[in-house]
Order: structure tokens, then C-alpha cells, then sequence
């Protein structure tokens, strides 16, 4: 068996990261200033409401200051003077891929998105840098009033019910990260469940950047009305540049009475993205919501879906898996709020560090006074390849009653040298045998993957382990 | 056919440095079964997960050949492609990883033209109808969560599987029921056939009444201090290791006085 020292010599392809050379309709000058919010709102057409909140959102953005945990010396590299905010790509969006701009359409052809749509999609949403270039949604679903449309539209459609929920969840002051979104948003989705309608196979979203420095700012909006559910994936990947494009996006869910939102990220950026996303939901009476977040590319993530259990029985599930190779930093986590009684919530978070990858684990529990009969479960599992990686586990507990029940378990592990051997005792290569002790380490998530899926996280990992030992 | 399946020579075996095997000599040729027996700690895995190739043990001195070829030089895959292969004593468990999974991948790697699948699922079945295991066990992960019976019968559907040329059972009796040891020995002997060497290390006779060796060795302090045939087993299982070790001590103190 070789050292662990082969392991640093990664070669990772990444094949996502493909450009295009594009003539955009559209470009903001570089760099964030009032003018250049003012001007998104313009050309969006928006009521003075949204513009208002984005001009409120751009001054705490300015006064928050940079967060002082975390990896701050990645953080502090961001130049917010050299980013574009937004980039609108085509004229208008397609309701067929034929309507969307040849360049555009052949990315997206690359990237698999046509075909996934044809064999398991119920709706899809791509979106290419600042908007979303094709939409479309089953015809059924539309019948049953379903909404599955960009956040832009949303707003121009649907402003009431709009209004009432955006920046309701996550308040533009929440993080300055949120701030930074809350005022330069752009895409992303606006889903709407009528009740009692189950939305039985996924929606999906796919984001890609493809400009240098680019800002892709993202919002969306689920609200699943009482009774109902839906089951929403996104995807994301971007090309290599050797410099840095910054993703921020804000997600808001919002499951009402006994609703069920399910929300899947397969998160593949290119290594030269940071990932800076806040996402969180409410769940109220019988609701459950599960965040299902994978993230396996970006320089550096900071995402900690959370769930606030606002009414009696709600529950909240979230499974996060990550893998940092060499120059990456995954620090994700979760955090449930048990705000009602007889609320549950499990987590399971799984990392793999390598090649001097850093994983780290922040996660939060929260009881509040009043909560009785809460149980919550968490479970954080890290593998690290070699010495050289780092994990970290950060767990907050905040416990305000005495009649619950939370288990907390945390385990570090080095790929057993023991497993290598059973494997390799039995024929595989020392590289086949690391695969598959990764697959297997990542098997509950693939788990909960549509079927497409899972099979392309495995290729990503067969990729990412190719060359890496030897 | 010059070449015997496996000669040991002079064997020394280090961990972190601490000697543990002290010169083993040990030659198996094709269709011979040798057992294998001595008291905790005599070094018996030791030697068994040297012959694997495991990256803890060092050779310090001496020689393997396997079919004539060195095989101290070949990596663990290497060796399982020439034919050998280790029933473990604790088999490890591999979370997320099925049976099926892991063994499909096993036989490509192992076999030159690849198995189709319905073969795979057949012969798979069979193995575990062989070992009295329901087929259930194909598609839960790899020693996870299995009993001790199980973990080894997994074992032994492994090397049913395999077809090895060479198969070293470490301890495969120990944390068998009564009929588990009879099932697995019935198994041992239909797969190893005519041709399969085995080297079995246990510390009980009972697994002897099935798999009759035509040899038996006792090891003492990482060295074989005596060989015989099956009635050494038996003479150990009524009398225990003391007399041997006396016996053995006497030798010493002879030969030490002599040199
Ligand atoms: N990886 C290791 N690290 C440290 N010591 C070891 C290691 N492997 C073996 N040893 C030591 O070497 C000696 C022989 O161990 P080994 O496992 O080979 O014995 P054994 O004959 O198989 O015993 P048992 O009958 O109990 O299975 C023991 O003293 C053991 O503690
Ligand atoms: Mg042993």
C-alpha cells in the first residue's frame, strides 16, 4: 500500500468546468454602489416596495461587518469591488429549450439537464448567471395550481402572496450575507403548493455561472400550503477561472399545517466559488421539512440549513454531506429551532476531508421554554483521507426545558487501514477500495437521491478519487 | 507443477518494530491441509495477515514463494489475484457498502473475463443457500451489524465466490454455533475440492473432525516447534500445550549445550 503522502497529488478533475464565450444582453458595471441597485430594480420593473427593501438590505449589507468566526482569512479575500452583480443573458426567458440562445442551450444540453427533464422531472428552472433562461412546469401540475415559476415572475405575478413571505423567513439583516442578496436578488424560484396537492415527482432548479468574477444571487421562495408537498432539487456548477466568483443565495421555505417540503442541494461549483448561502424554513403544525444538502465543490461554503418548528408536532430532518479536497474549506452544518411542543428533528452530517481539505461542523439546537416532549437526534460522522485534512465540530446546544430528550453523537475517523485491507484482500486496488469505503461512508445520502442522481455522485466521487492514490 | 503452492523460509515478522514471528519454515503443497494451532498471542494471525500482505507487518528476514514466485513482493490485491485468500478472524465491517456490491466489484477485479449479472445473482444465491444465510444478506452492508456466526459465514461465502487457490482460515470456528462449525466445514471442503491448499489455524479439534488436515502445526513464540498429523491435534486437545512447551524447552537447552 502506498503512503498516505500520494494522497496529497490529487489529480481532481472537475468537468463542469467548461466556459462559454457569450455576448450578454446586459452587464452592470463592476463593483456595488446604490446606482447599480437602483438599476437592477429599474430593469426588473419592480414595485417601490422591492426597491425599497433593496436599498434597505444594501445599507445593513454596508454597516454589518464581516463575520469573525468561520474561515476569515477565505472570507477576507472576497473583493466586493471586482464582482459583477448582474449579468442578464438572453432578451427572454424559453418555454422550450429551442427558445433559449443556441450557446446557452448546448451548456445546458452538456450538463444533462434536457434529458433529466424528459425522464424525471415534473418542472424544471435553468438559470444562467443573473436569470433564469427556461422554465417550464407539467401541465397537470399547472392544472392543480401549482406554481413553479423564477422569483422575478413571482413578484410580477403572484405579488400578494410575495409580499407577504419574502424576507419574512430571513430578514435582510439576519447575516450580511443575506443583506448582500436581499439586495441584488436575482432568479431563483418561486414555488406555490395549493392544499392537499402532492407534488409526487421533483421540481427542479438548475444554477450555472459561467462570467469571471461573477455574483449569482439567487431567491427563492417555497410556500407549501396546508396539506401538501413537494419535493424541489437543485443543482449548481460553474467554470474554472483563477479567480473568484461569489454565490450567495437566500432560500426561504415555508410548510404550512401538516405540509411536507423536501429540498435537495447537489452543490458542484467550480473550486474558485465561494458558496455563502443562508437557507432556512418554518414548519408549523405537523409540518415536516427536510433539507437534503450535498456539497461537494466551491472554495469555501458556509450554509447551515435550519428549521424553525413553530407549531406542535412540527418536524424537521436534515441530512448534510460534504467533501473538501485540496484548497477547499465545506463549513456547513444545521440548526433546528424547537419553538412548539412535541416537535422532532434529526441531523446527520457526514464529511470527508482530503488532500488538506478542511470540513467543519457547526450545528445548533435550540429548545425553547414551553417546548416539552421535543426530541431531537444528531449525528455527525467525519472521514478524513490523510493526516493533512482537517474536521472541526462546533455543536451549539440551547435548551430552555427539561422534558426533552437530544442526543448528540460525534465521531472522526481515518479511512481504517483495516477496511483498505479487507477490501484489497479481496482483489480491489487500493483505489478501488478507497471508492468504495467513500461511497459507502456517503450511501445515506445518495440514499435519499432520485435514482439519476445518486448514480452521478458516485461517478463524482470515482472522479475525484482517479489518480489520487498510487 | 515443479513448484510447491506455498514454502515459508525462515519467516521473521516485526510490528512497530517488536519482533513477533521468529522464523517460521512451512511448506503447503496443493490439496494438503495443514492446521494450525498454538496458544493466544503465538503469532498465528500474525503470520496469517503476513502471507495477505498487511502494511503493519514487516518482514525482517526470510522468504515467501507462492507458486514459485515472490510473493512478498506483490501488493494485497496482487496476491488475491494469484490466488490467495484470508478468512479473517474479525472481519471488519464496511458501512454502506452491500454485500453484493462489494463482492461484484471483488470478482471483476479478480477474474479475467467479467461474470454477467444474473450469473453473479445465481451464483451468489447459491453460496448463501450453501451456508444456510438467507439471500437477504446480499443486500446489507458488508459486517455491519452481523453476529459473530454471520460475519464468518460471510466469510466463507466470500471464498465460495472467490474459488481460491490458497485459502488461510483464521479462526473460522471460533463464534460458530455446533452446526455453524459443521455447515462451514462441509463448505470449506466442497470449495477447496482437490486442488485448494488450506491453512487452518483454530485452537479446537472440532473443526478437525470435518476438515481432516493431513498436517498439524503448533506454534510457540512466532516459531512452529512441532509438526505431525492429525493426532497431534488430538493429543493437545487432552493434554494442552505444557508438555510441549517442556519438551520443546528440553530441545533447546540440548541444542544450546551442543553449540
Ligand atoms: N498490529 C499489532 N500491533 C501490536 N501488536 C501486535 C499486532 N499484531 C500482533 N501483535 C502482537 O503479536 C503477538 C501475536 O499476535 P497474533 O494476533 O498473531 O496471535 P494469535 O496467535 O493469532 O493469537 P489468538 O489465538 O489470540 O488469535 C501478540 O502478542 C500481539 O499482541
Ligand atoms: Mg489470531
Amino acid at each position: 500500500m502506498s503512503s498516505p503522502q500520494s494522497l496529497l497529488d490529487v489529480g481532481t478533475e472537475y468537468q463542469y468546468g467548461f466556459r462559454d464565450e457569450i455576448e450578454y444582453v446586459y452587464r452592470a458595471e463592476k463593483g456595488l454602489s446604490r446606482r447599480v441597485v437602483e438599476m437592477i430594480s429599474h430593469m426588473k420593473g419592480e414595485p417601490d416596495w422591492m426597491r425599497e427593501f433593496r436599498l434597505r438590505a444594501l445599507e445593513i449589507f454596508l454597516k454589518k461587518p464581516m463575520p469573525t468566526w468561520g474561515n476569515t482569512r477565505l472570507l477576507s479575500e472576497i473583493n466586493f469591488d471586482e464582482i459583477y452583480y448582474y449579468i442578464k443573458p438572453a432578451d427572454k426567458q424559453g418555454r422550450t429549450w429551442d427558445e433559449v440562445p443556441e450557446q446557452i442551450k448546448n451548456t445546458f444540453e452538456k450538463l444533462g439537464i434536457p434529458e433529466a427533464e424528459r425522464k424525471f422531472l415534473a418542472g424544471v428552472s435553468a438559470q444562467y448567471e443573473s436569470e433564469v433562461v427556461y422554465h417550464s412546469i407539467r401541465e397537470d401540475l399547472e392544472r392543480q395550481g401549482v406554481i413553479f415559476m423564477d422569483m422575478d415572475s413571482g413578484l410580477r405575478e403572484y405579488p400578494d402572496l410575495v409580499r407577504r413571505w419574502f424576507g419574512k423567513v430571513i430578514p435582510p439583516a439576519d447575516n450580511k450575507f443575506a443583506a448582500l442578496n436581499s439586495a441584488v436578488w436575482s432568479g431563483g424560484s418561486f414555488i406555490y403548493v395549493p392544499p392537499g396537492v402532492h407534488v409526487e415527482i421533483p421540481l427542479q432548479a438548475y444554477f450555472r455561472i459561467n462570467a469571471e468574477n461573477m455574483g449569482q444571487f439567487e431567491r427563492t421562495l417555497i410556500i407549501a400550503d396546508e396539506g401538501s408537498k413537494v419535493h424541489y432539487i437543485e443543482g449548481c456548477t460553474a467554470p474554472i477561472y483563477s479567480t473568484d466568483s461569489l454565490h450567495s443565495a437566500v432560500v426561504e421555505l415555508v410548510a404550512l399545517k401538516g405540509a411536507h417540503i423536501r429540498y435537495t442541494t447537489v452543490q458542484n461549483w467550480s473550486k474558485n466559488v465561494y458558496n455563502l448561502v443562508t437557507k432556512r424554513a418554518v414548519a408549523y403544525e405537523d409540518a415536516t421539512v427536510e433539507w437534503v444538502d450535498g456539497n461537494l465543490g466551491s472554495k469555501l461554503t458556509m450554509k447551515y440549513p435550519s428549521v424553525y418548528m413553530v407549531g406542535k408536532g412540527a418536524r424537521g430532518d436534515i441530512l448534510s454531506v460534504a467533501f473538501a479536497g485540496p484548497g477547499q474549506h465545506q463549513d456547513a452544518g444545521a440548526k433546528v429551532i424547537h419553538a412548539a411542543p412535541y416537535t422532532t428533528s434529526t441531523v446527520v452530517s457526514k464529511s470527508i476531508s482530503k488532500g488538506g481539505g478542511r470540513t467543519t461542523y457547526r450545528g445548533l439546537v435550540q429548545v425553547d421554554e414551553g417546548a416539552v416532549g421535543v426530541k431531537c437526534n444528531v449525528r455527525c460522522d467525519a472521514l478524513l483521507l490523510d493526516e493533512f485534512s482537517r474536521s472541526d465540530t462546533y455543536p451549539t446546544m440551547n435548551v430552555k426545558e427539561d422534558d426533552v430528550r437530544i442526543e448528540h453523537e460525534a465521531t472522526v475517523s481515518k479511512v481504517g487501514e483495516e477496511q483498505l485491507f479487507y477490501l484489497m484482500s479481496r482483489g480491489l486496488s487500493e483505489q478501488e477500495a478507497t471508492t468504495m469505503i467513500i461511497n459507502g461512508f456517503f450511501e445515506p445520502f445518495a440514499k435519499e437521491l432520485p435514482l439519476e442522481y445518486a448514480v452521478e455522485l458516485n461517478r463524482l466521487i470515482a472522479l475525484e478519487m482517479e489518480g489520487s492514490v498510487g | 507443477m515443479s513448484h510447491p503452492l506455498l514454502e515459508i523460509r525462515d519467516l521473521h515478522v516485526a510490528v512497530d518494530g517488536k519482533p513477533i514471528l521468529k522464523g517460521v519454515n512451512l511448506t503447503i503443497n496443493r490439496g494438503e491441509i495443514h492446521a494450525l494451532m498454538g496458544r493466544n498471542g503465538s503469532g498465528k494471525s500474525t503470520l496469517a495477515a503476513t502471507l495477505m500482505g498487511h502494511p503493519r507487518y514487516e518482514v525482517t528476514r526470510g522468504e515467501v514463494l507462492f507458486e514459485g514466485q515472490n510473493l512478498l513482493e506483490m501488493e494485497v490485491d496482487e496476491r488475491a489475484r494469484a490466488g490467495v485468500f484470508l478468512a479473517f478472524q474479525y472481519p471488519v465491517a464496511i458501512p454502506g457498502v452491500s454485500v453484493a456490491n462489494f463482492l461484484r466489484s471483488a470478482l471483476k477485479s479478480l477474474r479475467e473475463e467479467e461474470m454477467s449479472a444474473r450469473e453473479f445473482r445465481n451464483a451468489l444465491k447459491e453460496e448463501f443457500k450453501a451456508l444456510h444465510m438467507p439471500d437477504s444478506f446480499a443486500s446489507r452492508y458488508v459486517n455491519e451489524g452481523f453476529s459473530g456466526g454471520e460475519k464468518k459465514r460471510l466469510e466463507i461465502v466470500q471464498m465460495g465466490m472467490i474459488k481460491p487457490k490458497l485459502a488461510i482460515l483464521d479462526e473460522t470456528d471460533s463464534g460458530l454455533d455446533i452446526d455453524g462449525v459443521r455447515i462451514v466445514s462441509e463448505n470449506v471442503n466442497r470449495i477447496a475440492g482437490q486442488d485448494t491448499g488450506v491453512l487452518l489455524i483454530t485452537h479446537y479439534q472440532r473443526i478437525l473432525r470435518y476438515i481432516r488436515p493431513h498436517f498439524v502445526h503448533v506454534m510457540v513464540g512466532g516459531r512452529i516447534i512441532r509438526s505431525g498429523d492429525e493426532s497431534l491435534a488430538h493429543e493437545l486437545e487432552q493434554r494442552g500445550y505444557d508438555w510441549l512447551l517442556q519438551e520443546a524447552g528440553a530441545e533447546e537447552k540440548e541444542l544450546q549445550e551442543v553449540g
